[in-house]
Formats: C-alpha cells, structure tokens, sequence
C-alpha cells in the first residue's frame, strides 16, 4: 500500500507553518501503508486540539469526538469491533489533562488500540497556556509566573499502570516514528506513543534545536526489563531516550476478555436481538 | 378479634421491618414466589436506608386474588424484626393494625400505638432454631401460617437457595415451620386467605422494575453497556452484567460516567445498540457527551433512574425530579426522545421503543424511571408481554457514503466503519455530509435544519397519554412515570363519574392529540414527585393549558395510594358521584 492512498485531498490544514504536527501525520501514513493497512481498515479516533484536528487530515475512519475522551471512544470501537485498526491520537492537554482519568484506566483495561500523544509541552489551540507536560517555571499569559506544578510523566505513569507498550518518538525523525508507530500499531494491548512535538507558535523553549540536544536514541535496550523502563522514564533532565522503553506480550486484551466474544465472534453491529435469551430470562422469573 | 378488618379487604397488606442485614430481602423474595405460586397476585415495595448494616429498612407485600400495582399506606400485618421503627412505618399503623414483634427484642416499643401486639419470640425461637440469624425465618413463618400458604414452598426455596448446604436447609426450615405453627393458630384453620378465590396458572412472572427495563433493552438488540454503579441505577447493570454472555454484550464498568456516555457514543458509531445506566448525579456529568450524541446522530439510550437531589441527596430515596434536567441536558439544540413507564409491562415495551426511536432517529433516547420503580415489584403474564420488531441489520456502504446526508426526514442512512466500501465519519464540531469539520454559516444552519427535522417525525409518532376513566369527564388528573398506578388507584377509591386520568408515559416529545384532551377538562391537576411542578410546566410550555392545581411530594418517599385519594379529595372541585 502507497502513504498517498491515505491523502484526503482538497483539505484546508489549519497548522501553523513548521509544526511538528506535519511530520507526525506523514509518519502516521506511512506507517500504516507499510504494516498493508489501508484507510477501510482504520478508524482514527481523536478529542480536541491541535493534534486532534489529525483525523480531518486524512483518508480514513473518522471519530473526532471531545476534548479528552478519545481513549474512552477508541476502547468502545474495539470494542465494538475488534477487528478494526483503532488509533487514538492527540495532544498532551487533550490525552494527559482532560482526558488524564480516562488514560489511567484504558491502560488499566489493556484494549488493542495504539494511542498517539503528539506532546509539545503547551496549549496550542487555545493559544500557549500551560499544559500537563510543560517544565516548571514555563511562563505564559496565564501561569505569569511560570508554571508551578510538577510536569505529569506520561512514560512512567504508563508503567505504573501496567501498559503494554511504551515508546518515545521525536517528530523531527520522521523515519524512526514511523517505525515505532508501526510497532505500536502491531502490538497485542494498549500502545503508547508519547511524540515529542515542536510548537513553533507557542514554546520557545522547547524548540526542533531544543529536542535535538536532548534526545538520543535508545540502542541495546532490554525492552522487557520494567526496572530499566522505569529508570528511564523517571528522567528529569535531558537527554531523553527515543524508542520502546518497555514491551510486555501475552497479557489479555479487554475485547478478548469480554463474554460477549466467549460464543460469538461477530461484532456487535452483525448481531440480532437476543430474543431466545430474553425469553427464557423471562421463563426464569416465573420460577 | 385478630385479622377481622381483611374480611372485606380486597388485599392483604404486610409489612416487614428490620435493620439492614437480618435478611428482609430474603424473606420478601421468598413470600412473593409463595404466594404467586399459590396463584395470588403480589406487589412488592421497598425503601431502605443508605447503609449495609443497621438502621430500619422496610419491605411491603400487598396480596390479592387481582392484581395489584400500587404502593399503600394501610398495614394489616407488621413484622418488626428489629426496634427503632422509623416514623414513615410508625404513621401508617392503625387500630386494625396486627404487630408481631419480640418484646425482648423491642423492649415495649409499638406496644402503645392502639394497634394488636402479638408477641412472638423470634430471639429465642431462632436460637432453638439453631442460631439468632434464622429469627427471619421465624418471622417468614409467621407470615406463612396468617396467610395460611403452607410451608413446602419455603422448604422449595431454602433446598435451592442453600443446595448443598444440608445444616442450613434444615435449620431454615425448622424455623420457618416453628413459625408457621403459631401463624396458623392466631389466623385459624386455613388462614386469613382463606375462601378467596385463586388463579393458578397466569401471572406467574415477578418482575421490578430494574428487570423490566433490562429486559426491554435486552429484547430490543442492546449489546454494550457502560455504568459506573450509582443508586438506584445499578440494577440494569448488574443485570446485564450477569447474563452478558446470554446476550452477547459487551459490559463493563468504567471509571466515570463520562466514560460510560463517551464509549456508549463510540459504540454507536461502530454500530453497536448502547445503553448507559445512571442517576441524575451520574447523568449530570453525562451531559456533554449527551450533546456530543445529539450533533454524531448517535443512537445512544440513557437508563436514568431518579433520586432526591440536588447533589447527592438522598441515595437510596425516590423522586421525579430530573425531568427538566433530562429535557434539557446537553449545550446546544438536538432531538431527544424522552420516556417514563408506569408499569412493568410499559417499562418492557417503553425501553424497546427507546431504542427503537434512537437507531431510527440516530438520536438519545432516555428512560426516566426512579428509585420506586427500579424496586418495586409484581406478578404478571410474561407471555402478554409486547415486543416491538426486531432492530434492521446495517447495510454495507458504497465508496460514495456520505454519514450525514442531508435528506427530507433528516435521517440519514446509517453505515458503519468496516462494512462496506465507504469512509464513516463523525465529528463533535459541526460537519459537513461526510462528517468532517468545516467552518460556513450555510452549512451550519443547513446541518441544524436536519438534525432538527428529525424531530417532527419522533413527534407524530409520540405515544399519546392513556386515558383512564370517564370520557366524559370535566376534571383531568394527570401524572407521569412510576406514579400511574397509584394514582389510578386512587382515582378507583374516590369513585369519581366526573374525572379521569391521563397518565403520560412518553414525556417528550408530547403527542399532540394529548393538547385536545387537556383543554376538554374544565379542572386539571398535575400529580407527580417534585417540589416545581415540572411536568405541569412542561405541559403549560407545550400545549398552553395550565394546571389549575398540583399535587406535588418530594419527602424521598412515594406517594401512597391514599394520600393521593385523600389529597385530590380535598381539590376536586363538584362531587361527580363520589361514593
């Protein structure tokens, strides 16, 4: 399959010139062209943002519900229909603040979706406030004197978890997110792709230049050694990993667990109402 | 003499009390297979405090050869299992009144109320027994052998309860028998029962309201169902919960209400049949992704079981207060339909509807019940129940689809991701055809235009009121939800030729033809469990007419079949041949 089958043409990118969101969303095809996957086979679930807006901007399943609950809709579409490619994608505010009881929990569930966090460390859409990753002392035209809460660690709030899949990617390689967004995607279980994302409008500190200098890429990394994993995603300065930092196989998926696929291994929309049942629900009250 | 008031009763009316945890349910559970066995008709009402142990809790058992329906205030027989019999109980009792109680165990308490006390000693019966824990037992005895039904169905009830658990078994029956004994002696031969006439085969299915609703979803093709657990709610839940491999839906409890709306909205769009059950806290926080249904033309069906509010109020009480909340829930402008069954068998039929008008309208629909309802209980014909027809498969789309076509109803053709050769999309933002966001004022008053022509169509098929009584009447009595029997009840002991009574069990939209019957009457008086008057607001909005009076009760508790009677009595004006 070609990236460009996922193209949706004539659209009207409301992206700021040079946002990191451009590069993500060509890994984001690119990848999925290359596991063979094609727009029929893909349901792109988002909330609100800027990072949110990704579902518009291209050719595929669409579900571009509120701010924060993406995690709650993708979880229901596998739900619903397992057979489905469900990719949750957003922003830090939208997935790690809004949204941040329902990130918990969906990793808790373990469901076979792959959640894309584009992460640029501010509130883009509603014009450069703080968001949930932004560093202390980051100023803005609300925090005025620079943001006084410790930045929520996405990584290590994963593992504590217990999530399946957590990797690092950096928007400015291209290459190497689309490899781990294609290795999230393949992943029996829940999939975290925090991706480091410039936002050229609204943080001056965290620059392309910024996460150049402080990242390097992950090599001869034990991917199932928790305790490493851990190590890693509790750093509080640079320089950053890039990579899977932790991969766990074998633990149940939420849909395979679910009695409604013990006998039945239609989805949901192909099933018909349940009379039999019903009827002898019924039977049953009648001693 | 004892008993001599129910010579001439068309029901008998017991009244079991106790603090939590001494196993009133138990016992209510087991009476009412008893004596739906027994081919009598049951109804079964319970209020309970929000505690595991302690307290008082009450359960109330009216039994008839006719069915019965509705909750009253009159108690023939009062089983206290424990002391500090709360004052809702205590106001109820009169001279006809027969208490069986422990002295011991009471210390004089309901001695002194002008009622018949018959002491029974359960505490030292049960010990005999085998243990205090079988003094409930002992009291389903009791009851047993007044009623006069024998006691080989609770020898069928303990084997099965307790199956394998031959000490248990025994000692229950030992107990229910010691009981049964000394019931049968104060009623006399044959028990208080006796001679009334009996109907063996039909009505044998005891249904409340949490099973009524869950089954309604369950016949209309509901296959996922999100809560996180609240009073009074939990019930259809935990139903589902139980027979999720029965159905073949998917269950869960989630972390928040949000979540249960917002994967309820995702599986509609995946095209599965969702159901959220909650109450008016849960649905409170609900609301936006209500609306988020509403604008993605999901059919999503809300369960929304009432309780006093505001905020937490009270847990485990009953109320009619989130009518408004339910009508106007959600930012912005979207059809809803809106339902409140009175009965077991409108709460089967109401909540296929529900769905039914969801999938055909791609819209919420909402059941209002309450507290009341989801507990309350009584045998009926399982087979005269009404199934609506079975939900339409979903057709594969073409490489063209468009979700939201614009068309003459307003309904466009539901296609759902994977089926098909087409894109499916769905946007909270307002959305062009296909569904992606896209800013133009046109647009925006085109789109709104559709969603809202769908409302014309759920309006022409609203369920019209049911009219019960005189067609010639000059005073209308309305209500809505759980309270229809009991104010039909009600409408019955006042004996009116002069009145009637319209029970609504669609609230919204309302059936047009209901605005004709409304301005017939000369006199109308809105019965329901607020302090506002919501529902007459509702109607005055809507059809112009207001009500010249309400009834209105919002103490946690439901009204009684004779404080409505008593309190229309007081209002209704002339005396169309009261009795």
């Amino acid at each position: 399959m070609d990236s460009t089958a996922f193209d949706l043409p004539g659209i009207d990118l409301s992206w700021c010139p040079g946002c990191g969101d451009f590069k993500i969303l060509d890994s984001i095809k690119k990848a999925l062209a290359e596991l063979g996957l094609g727009p029929l086979d893909v349901v792109m679930v988002s909330g609100i943002g800027q990072a949110a807006k990704t579902p518009h901007y291209m050719k595929a399943h669409f579900f571009n519900g509120l701010h924060g609950r993406a995690l709650s809709n993708a979880t229901a579409i596998k739900a619903a229909n397992p057979a489905l490619e469900v990719i949750a994608v957003g922003g830090d505010g939208d997935m790690y603040g809004e949204g941040g009881n329902h990130f918990t929990h969906t990793i808790r569930r373990n469901p076979g979706i792959t959640n894309l966090v584009f992460n640029n460390m501010v509130y883009g859409l509603t014009k450069g406030q703080a968001s949930p990753t932004s560093p202390r002392g980051f100023r803005t035209s609300v925090q005025v004197d620079g943001v006084h809460a410790q930045p929520f660690n996405p990584l290590a709030a994963a593992l504590v978890q217990g999530a399946t899949f957590v990797a690092r990617a950096f928007a400015g390689n291209g290459d190497q997110t689309k490899e781990i967004i294609k290795r999230a995607v393949r992943h029996k279980g829940y999939a975290l792709v925090d991706i480091f994302q410039p936002c050229v409008s609204f943080n001056s500190v965290n620059t392309y230049k910024w996460f150049m200098d402080n990242t390097y890429t992950l090599e001869g990394h034990e991917e199932e050694d928790f305790g490493k994993a851990m190590e890693l995603a509790l750093l509080q300065e640079g320089p950053f990993p890039l990579g899977v930092l932790y991969r766990k196989e074998g633990v149940p998926l939420f849909e395979e667990t679910l009695a409604a696929y013990r006998k039945d291994d239609r989805p949901l929309f192909r099933r018909e109402a349940p009379r039999k049942a019903v009827k002898e629900l019924l039977a049953s009250l009648a001693g | 003499m004892l008993f001599s008031s129910l010579k001439d009763s068309r029901d008998v009316c017991c009244v079991l009390c106790g603090a939590a945890g001494l196993g009133i349910q138990t016992v209510e559970d087991m009476l009412a297979g008893i004596i739906v066995d027994e081919g009598f008709s049951v109804f079964g009402s319970r209020e309970y405090m929000s505690r595991v142990r302690g307290g008082n809790n009450s359960t109330e058992l009216r039994i008839a050869s006719e069915p019965v329906d509705a909750l009253i205030d009159r108690i023939d027989i009062l089983v206290a299992l424990s002391r500090k019999v709360r004052r809702n109980i205590l106001e109820r009792i009169s001279s006809d009144t027969v208490i069986f109680g422990d002295r011991e165990e009471l210390k004089g308490e309901l001695e002194d109320l002008g009622a018949s006390f018959v002491d029974i000693p359960l505490s030292s019966m049960a010990k005999e027994a085998g243990g205090r824990i079988y003094s409930n037992s002992i009291a389903a005895g009791v009851l047993l052998g007044v009623l006069g039904l024998g006691t080989k169905g609770a020898e069928d009830f303990y084997m099965k309860r307790f199956a394998g658990k031959d000490g248990v078994v025994a000692s229950n029956i030992g107990a229910v028998t010691r009981g049964y004994e000394l019931g049968l002696a104060m009623a006399g031969e044959g028990g208080v029962l006796k001679g009334r006439p009996r109907n063996p085969k039909g009505r044998k299915a005891i249904i409340n309201g949490s099973d009524a609703v869950s089954l309604g979803a369950m016949a209309a093709g509901c296959n996922f169902v999100t809560a996180y657990p609240m009073s009074p709610a939990t019930g259809v839940l935990s139903f589902f919960a139980k027979h999720a491999e029965k159905a073949g839906a998917v269950v869960e409890q989630v972390e928040d209400e949000l979540a249960a709306m917002n994967m309820a909205v995702g599986a509609a769009y995946a095209g599965a049949r969702p159901l959220v059950t909650t109450s008016g806290g849960g649905f409170a926080l609900m609301a936006e992704g209500l609306s988020l249904a509403g604008v993605m033309e999901a059919p999503v069906v809300v369960h929304l079981a009432q309780r006093p509010g505001p905020a937490t109020g009270m847990a485990t009480r009953t109320e009619q207060a989130d009518l408004d909340l339910a009508l106007y829930s959600g930012h912005g402008e979207f059809p809803r339909a809106l339902y409140a069954p009175g009965t077991m068998e409108s709460a089967f039929r109401l909540t296929q509807e529900a769905f039914e008008i969801a999938l055909k309208y791609q819209t919420p629909a909402i059941v209002l019940t309450d507290q009341y309802f989801m507990n309350a209980f009584y045998n009926l014909d399982a087979d005269g129940l009404e199934w609506l027809d079975e939900p339409p498969s979903v057709r594969e789309t073409e490489e063209d689809y468009r979700r939201y076509e614009d068309t003459p109803d307003g309904c466009s053709p539901f296609g759902v991701p994977g089926w098909g050769k087409g894109i499916v999309g769905a946007d909270s933002h307002e959305h062009d055809e296909v569904g992606h966001v896209y800013e133009d004022f046109d647009l925006r008053t085109r789109m709104q235009d559709k969603r809202m022509r769908k409302f014309a169509g759920m309006e022409e098929r609203a369920l019209p009121p049911v009219l019960v009584g005189p067609e010639s009447f000059s005073n209308l009595v309305i209500c809505w939800g759980s309270t229809f029997p009991i104010v039909r009840e009600a409408l019955e002991c006042l004996g009116r030729d002069d009145t009637a009574l319209l029970a609504f069990e669609q609230v919204w939209p309302l059936a047009p033809s209901a605005g004709d019957l409304l301005r017939k009457a000369s006199f109308t008086a809105v019965v329901e469990g607020n302090s506002t008057g919501q529902f007459a607001g509702l109607l005055r909005k809507t059809f112009g007419v207001a009500a010249d009076r309400t009834v209105l009760k919002y103490n946690g508790l439901q009204f009684s079949v004779e404080e409505v009677a008593d309190r229309l009595g007081e209002i209704l004006p002339g005396k169309g041949g009261g009795r």
